[in-house]
Parts: structure tokens; sequence; C-alpha cells
């Protein structure tokens, strides 16, 4: 089974004159495990591709399974919880790391278990396990505001990964850090696939960061127009 | 993990400056609230103080404290007689202005008959008048001390005991002092003025020509004892016998025809109703000019923190947090906001209320109703940020 299946997805902004599409017809399939980047110059449907599959930007044609579970064909499936599958399937990390600020390290990982009916105890001792994984045992009780970018990133891992989702969805996670962070995090990103055998697909526009990654999907103009794996490059065009 | 609670911690120099401010604002209501039911104590303090079932005043009069009410000393001979009538006591009143240390001094002055009703309803300092002559009894407010003089109308009166908080309509202190003494306060003339007026009076009637001679003579004679007639009160008030009815009692007073007797209860509606009622709509009006104000203030900063938070709840919406831990938060923050700003209203009120001018009663039904007004105002208030928070969309926690 895979853990992302798309066919045919097509997003398009906006009705008449000044509708945008911003991704059309992308099809592919992302299994447990994989990790996988999306490259692309600014503007060429990479977070709507992202956002499509997130369950946070509901696409105009085509289909999406997320984990098996139909989600979309032509819009939004009728009957979804679209929240429930958010929080037990997926875990979102981006590039402005979005902890919440009045919230210490552990509480920003905790509030992500307690949504997802954890009990204190059990949220707090999971996420407490996860960020000394992340390296962050010594500042739990910071706030995001006392935290270094490199830092803040992993708290926000560690909440993306916090429920143990099946897919991973990161949106430039390493913009807004220096080269060696960046490099930190997609390293664990990368561990994080193998360990926990999760499906994790990774927007960037920035190529040095990619290598040692499954699959890399090139974006342009809204296209998927190639696609290089396991070192072999593959034209679809 | 409580999200309100967690804000709040993190932002509490905000919080706490905000909820003292509104904790201002409802000081002020509950205040206006207490100056309000102030008013009506004040009015009715001597009304009930004075504990009678009937007064009775000059005909066609609406008493003593809404105008002029004059009847004759005696009348209370008349009433006592009236089956039904348990006793019956005179009362005189009057508002007197001087002079003291330098400042205006007002205050109330309450005749009564020493051997009657209707004096101090109780002595907190000293004791109660036993002279019959120059002593006076006064209200705490008046603020003076044992065995002070002071001087009124012909006379210095000395101080022999304090009571409490006893006022007039109009919030004056009062004071007390024997029938006789207020009488001669408020009708004897200096020795010139009645000298001037027996010859002024005299000469007039005397000029009648229609009187005989013998007949001029006889008023002239006379006339001094009318322009020095001080045998007159402003209301006798009676107590009934237990089992008495009081409409009987009323309807045969009133075939008299020279008097009005009026109820207590008639008593407390003019009062009430025609004294203080345009100051009461007025205090009611800016309760709810208040009140108005406090909930767009509410309103408007559970509105900014709402903005404030958007990021937060389209994060919260992004890991798919229910919209009821959204809406919790808000509503919650916005009613431990009310709660707290009522409490730092209600303690410095009730640090303060005594040290007011004039009487503030705080109602603990007056408090309790003000207190769910603000919880409804909190609640109601948080609706606008709810609205705002429900509509974020969870794309929107992306991008720098
Ligand atoms: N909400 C929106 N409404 C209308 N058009 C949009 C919206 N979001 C994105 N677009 C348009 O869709 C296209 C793709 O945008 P998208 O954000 O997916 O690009 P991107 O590849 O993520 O770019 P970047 O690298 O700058 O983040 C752009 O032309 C953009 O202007
Ligand atoms: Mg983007």
């Amino acid at each position: 089974m895979y853990a992302i299946e798309v066919e045919r997805l097509t997003k398009i902004y906006g009705k008449g004159e000044t509708a945008v599409t911003a991704i059309s017809d992308a099809t592919f399939q992302v299994r447990p495990g994989e990790l996988v980047a999306i490259l692309g110059p600014s503007g060429s449907g990479k977070t709507t591709l992202l956002t499509a599959i997130g369950l946070i930007n509901e696409p105009t044609h085509g289909k999406v399974v997320i984990d098996g579970a139909a989600v979309a064909d032509e819009g939004w499936l009728p009957g979804l919880d679209l929240k429930r599958l958010r929080r037990e399937k997926l875990g979102f990390i981006f590039q402005a790391h979005n902890l919440i600020p009045f919230l210490t390290a552990l509480e920003n990982v905790m509030i992500a278990l307690e949504i997802n009916r954890l009990t204190r105890r059990e949220a707090t001792e999971r996420a407490t396990e996860l960020l000394a994984s992340l390296n962050l045992g010594h500042r739990l009780h910071s706030y995001p505001t006392a935290l270094s970018g490199g830092e803040s990133q992993r708290v926000a891992i560690a909440r993306a990964l916090a429920n143990r989702p099946k897919v991973i969805l990161a949106d430039e996670p390493t913009a807004a850090l220096d080269t060696e962070n960046g490099r930190n995090v997609m390293a664990l990103l990368k561990k994080l696939a193998v360990e926990n055998h999760s499906a994790i697909l990774v927007v960037t526009h920035d190529r040095r960061m990619v290598e040692g990654f499954d699959r890399i999907f090139r974006v342009s103009d809204g296209r998927i127009v190639g696609e290089d794996g396991n070192g072999i490059s593959r034209d679809f065009t | 993990m409580n999200l309100a609670l967690r804000d709040i911690r993190y932002h509490r120099g905000r919080f706490i400056l905000t909820s003292i401010g509104l904790g201002l604002l409802l000081g002020v209501v509950m205040s206006m609230g207490g100056i309000y039911r102030g008013l009506f104590a004040d009015a009715l303090a001597v009304l009930n103080f004075t504990r009678a079932d009937i007064w009775v005043v000059q005909q066609d009069t609406n008493g003593p404290f809404a105008e002029n009410s004059r009847i004759p000393e005696e009348t209370k001979y008349r009433i006592s007689a009236v089956p039904g009538v348990a006793e019956a006591s005179p009362l005189s009143f009057q508002t007197i202005q001087i002079e003291r240390m330098g400042k205006p001094f007002r205050f109330y002055l309450i005749g009564h008959d020493l051997n009657g009703f209707g004096g101090p309803p109780l002595i907190i300092a000293g004791r109660n008048i036993r002279q019959k002559h120059y002593e006076m009894v006064v209200a705490k407010a008046m603020r003076m001390e044992i065995g002070e003089k002071i001087h009124l109308g012909l006379h210095d009166y000395t101080v022999v005991g304090i009571t409490g908080k006893v006022v007039s309509a109009s919030g004056d202190p009062a004071a007390y002092v024997s029938l006789a003494d207020a009488q001669e306060i408020q009708f004897k003339k200096d020795n010139d003025a009645i000298r001037n007026d027996r010859v002024r009076i005299g000469a007039n009637l005397a000029g009648i020509p229609s009187l005989s001679p013998a007949q001029a003579k006889f008023l002239r004679q006379n006339i001094a004892g009318i322009t020095e007639s001080t045998h007159t009160v402003n209301t006798v008030v009676a107590r009934l016998a237990p089992g008495a009815d009081l409409k009987e009692v009323q309807e045969r007073i009133s075939r008299w025809n020279h008097f009005r007797p009026i109820s207590s209860e008639e008593q407390t509606k003019i009062l009430t109703k025609g004294m203080i009622e345009k100051a009461r709509k007025q205090l009611g009006l800016f309760r709810i000019i208040l009140l108005v104000i406090s909930a767009v203030i509410i309103s408007l900063i559970i509105y900014t923190t709402t903005l404030d938070k958007i990021r937060t709840i389209a994060t919260l919406k992004l890991i798919g947090s229910q919209n009821r831990v959204i809406v919790g938060m808000i509503l919650q923050q916005s009613l431990l906001m009310g709660v707290i700003a009522y409490g730092i209203g209600y303690l410095l009120i009730s640090l303060t209320y005594e040290k007011f001018p004039r009487r503030i009663v705080l109602e603990p039904s007056d408090l309790q109703a003000l207190f769910v007004i603000v919880i409804a105002i909190c609640t109601i208030s948080s609706f606008v940020g709810i609205r705002k928070a429900l509509k974020v969309e969870p794309a929107e926690a992306l991008g720098g």
C-alpha cells in the first residue's frame, strides 16, 4: 500500500479570467519510508501540491489517497473529517516553524498529542522522549523566542512526529536555517523516514539540500517535469 | 493543556493591566449602582427611622419631605384620640446652613417631642437629649464632638450624643433637638424683627376702616401673640395599635378636612417616585452607558487578542485541533478576564465606598446581577473573536 497516491491532481485558484492553474495533472505515489523532495522555482506550485495532499487546500480535480483512505476525487469526498485525518495521519513542518509562542517547547509537542486524545501523562512522556531524541532534552521548558532557528525547527519536527503519522509534509524546512543546520534537519528527516517508516515529502528550492533523498520531483509551472531517483534521472516529458 | 491559561501566563503583564483597567470600569459601574441604592436609602432614612404608620400633614400637600406642610402642634392630641392610634408625636424638619470654621455647614434639623417618638434611632456615643432645651444629638457624618457647641438662632446648642447614618432626602446629615428648640430656631425672630412685625401687622389691621375702635384695640393687643406663635409643626406621626385598620384610621383623619393622613407606604412612593425619580433615571442611564462601554471594550480586547493569535489558531487547525479547543481558548480567556476584572472592581469599591461623600449601598443582589451581566457580556463579546477564529484557514499557518 502507498502512503500517498495522487492521480491527475489539479488545483486552480480563482475563476474565469483571473484563474491560476497552480498545479496540473500531477500523478505519483510515495511508499512508506520514502524520502521525497519536490524541487522547483518560486511560484511553480510546490506549496500548492503539498497543501493539497495535506488536506488544507482543496484540489480542483483529480484523486488523492492518504494511507489507503481516499480523501479527494474532484474535490474533497463528502463526509470526511479533515481535521481528524490531519491529526492522525499527517505531520507538518514549515519554513517558519510555527511554534505556538506562548507554549514551551515541551508544550508545543504535547498539544499535538493532547488534541489527539492522549492523556496528559502519556503526552508528557512521549513529548519528553521525542525532544530528548532530537537533542532538545535541555530546552524542554524554553519558549520559542528563546530557541535558536535550528532548535525551533527541531521542536516543530518533534511536533510533526508526535502522533507517529504515516505522512510528513515539509515545506522549505531549511529555508530559515544556515547551511549546516539545514543539512542537519535534512539528515534528521532522512533518519526518521527510515526509522518511523513514514513517507516524507519535502519541498525545497535548494538543490544542495536534497542529496541522499530517495526521489526528487522537479516541478515547473505547475507540472511535474521530471523525477530523479536513485541516481537515475527519468524525464516524463 | 489549558491554552487560555498558558497564553495568559505568557502575556501576564498585558493581561493584568487589561484586567485592572476593566476592573476600574466595573468598579465605577458598581459605585453607580451603590449611589443609586444610596439615593434610596438616604431618601427613606428619616421615614424608616421614624417607624410611623401614618404621617399627618397639611391638607393638599405631599408632606414634610416634598413641600411645606404646617399644622398646629395640638393636632397630636386629636390624633392620639382616634381609635386605632397607639401614639402620635409631632415632628418638625428644617434644613439649616450656617458657617462653621469658615465653611458652609449644612444639616437637617429634626425637632421631636422628647416624650414622643421620632428622635435619634440610636446613640453610638454620648447620650440622648435629656434637657428640654439647648441639647442636641448629631449624626456621625456631621463630624462634631460631644460637648461641642453650635450657635443656632438665638442660642448655643451643646452636642450631647452622636447618632448613626441619618440623613435628609438630599443627603444632608441630621441633627436632633427638642421640638420646642426646633420651633424656636425656626420661628423665633430676634427682638427687633418681632417689634417690626408687630408694628407693621398692627398698623395694617388697625387701619382697616370697617373695624370698630374696640375691635382694633383688641387686635393690637393680640398681635404679639399671633406673631410669636411658634406652636406649629410639619407633621404629626402616628403609630397604630396592633390590629388597627390603617384605611379606617386614615378615613377618620381625612374627615376633619384640614389634614392629609399619608401612610408610610404612600410616603415612600412620594419620596422615591417624586423626589429622586430623575436622579434615579439619570444614574440608571449612566449605568447602562457604562455597561455598553464595558461591552465594547471587552469585545475590542478579545478581538485584538484573537487577531494576535491568528497564526497560532491557524497552526492549531493545521495540526488538526478540534474547534472546541480554539473556541474554548478564546471564551475562557474572555470569561477569566471578566471574572478577574469584576474581582478587582469589587475590591476597589469595597475598600473605598465608605469614603464617598454620599452614601453608597452595595446590595448583594445588585452585585450578583452585575456579575451575571459581566459574564454575559464576556460571552457575547467573545463571539466576535470566535467568529474571526473559526474563519481562519489552516493554510494561514504557512509562509513566512
Ligand atoms: N491562495 C491563492 N490564490 C491565488 N493564487 C495562488 C494562491 N496561492 C498560490 N497561488 C498562485 O499559485 C501559483 C503557485 O503558488 P505556490 O505557492 O504553490 O508556489 P511555490 O512553488 O510554493 O512558490 P515558492 O517557492 O515561492 O513558495 C503561484 O502563481 C501563486 O501566485
Ligand atoms: Mg511555497
